[in-house]
């Protein structure tokens, strides 16, 4: 699971209002290389939750020394683009599982596959 | 897909029908591999995204990935949905570039408001007419997957409806219900007439309009629909369209009226193809 998906990813259980964003515990975690794309990177910016990426890269140590605050005018840095791209697309959280900030269910990933199927009690 | 005459849906639920057996099949046949990835080329097609910029979009039902490989191909980031283990796999095998998740589509869709720039879905949505436990509604089923998908989806952009789509296919059902942004688009194998007006009353209870499209309505063999769910709502639109899927419903229904105008000349097209001598078209050609 990319850290780009996991920024997107929310708790459905039923009676969760906000299950956002998911607490990762990885117990393994890998570095994939993926083509930069400058446009991609800088056009999904404006749809990140920015502090929630920051919280789950460091979590992992993969910080890359993304800034706590977006920075602004970062269409035209390169730089930073790059980094962004490295956490959102490269980090990949192989094992481990995802929790529900608000109700505490665990989702567990396996081989870089989220487990989202909800039991029936819960829809 | 369904290759005995019996549907899927009815052997099994997702989960167990798409085993390790039938998930090989999406890795090695490859007559099952050209179809599924002819149909994502037009799925994706009827999503009219802007040309030249790299989407980030949903995949339900991904399955083995071969509609994610046509999306990556295209330059998109995906991340694919699917119930079976097995065919989730069978992708992970592959080195699909999309990140897979494990999920029911009738549970609804775990993605925060204004994800995805588009979504596609090749032959799934059928399953989710079929109530595989005691617990399972497919009206309430559907509404969860129609209204967490509308919410997915991003709202800020416009499309336009792809009209050169309607004028290229002949026989072509097209029918545009509309809200602001995002669109899906479903290819689906609907069972019948019901089924369909079950899945788009649904949607359109989740806020969706849209459309439907069907390409060689008069072939049972390729008859394969592509539902289209753009979100930005225009009534009038809406009335019109529906007339206009009636009629268009009561054509798709088989051949032409016999011994009528288009029947005629069918035939003589027809046999004008096989090489026989066939009087030409005239306004005396079949009752007016």
């Amino acid at each position: 699971m990319k850290l780009l998906t996991h920024n997107m990813l929310t708790s459905h259980v039923k009676g969760v209002t906000k299950g956002y964003p998911l607490l990762i515990k990885a117990t393994e975690v890998k570095v994939n290389e993926v083509e930069f794309n400058s446009q991609f990177v800088s056009r999904m910016i404006p749809k990140l939750e920015w502090s929630a990426l920051v919280q789950a890269a460091e979590g992992l140590g993969h910080l890359e020394d993304l800034p706590a605050e977006l920075v602004s005018d970062y269409e035209n840095n390169e730089e930073f683009l790059k980094k962004v791209h490295k956490v959102l697309l490269e980090v990949e959280v192989v094992e481990g599982s995802l929790q529900c900030p608000e109700s505490g269910r665990e989702f567990p990933i396996s081989r870089g596959v989220p487990n989202m199927l909800l039991n029936e009690d819960e829809v | 897909m369904a290759s005995s005459g019996r549907r899927p849906e009815h052997m099994a639920p997702p989960e167990v029908f798409y085993n390790q057996d039938e998930a090989k099949k999406y890795s090695q046949n490859s007559r099952m591999m050209e179809i599924q990835s002819q149909m994502s080329e037009r799925a994706v097609e009827l999503l009219n995204l802007p040309e030249g910029q790299p989407c980030f979009l949903l995949d339900v039902g991904c399955g083995s990935g071969l509609s994610g490989d046509y999306l990556s191909e295209e330059g998109h980031v995906w991340v694919g949905v699917d119930i079976s283990t097995a065919m989730l796999d069978v992708a992970m095998e592959r080195e699909v570039e999309g990140d897979l998740v494990l999920g029911d589509m009738g549970q609804g869709m775990p993605f925060k408001p204004g994800t995805f720039d588009g979504c596609i879905s090749i032959s799934a949505l059928q399953w989710l007419c079929n109530a595989d436990k005691t617990s399972h509604s497919p009206p309430k089923r559907l509404h969860r997957f129609f209204s967490t998908l509308y919410s997915s989806l991003v709202s800020s952009c416009f499309y336009s409806i792809p009209r050169t789509a309607v004028r290229n296919s002949p026989g072509l059902l097209f029918l545009t219900l509309n809200r602001g942004g995002g669109r899906a688009v479903f290819q689906l194998y609907p069972e019948n007439s019901e089924q369909l007006e079950l899945i788009t009353s649904q949607a359109m209870r989740a806020g969706f309009s849209g459309g439907m499209v069907v390409d060689y309505p008069n072939s049972s063999k390729a008859k394969k629909s592509v539902l289209v769910f753009p979100s930005f709502f225009c009534v009038s639109l809406l009335v019109h369209q529906e007339s206009f899927l009636r009629t268009r419903f009561k054509n798709m229904k088989g051949k032409s009226v016999k011994k009528g105008k288009d029947w005629i000349l069918d035939k003589k097209e027809r046999r004008r193809r096989q090489g026989r001598e066939v009087r030409a078209d005239t306004k005396y050609t079949g009752p007016t």
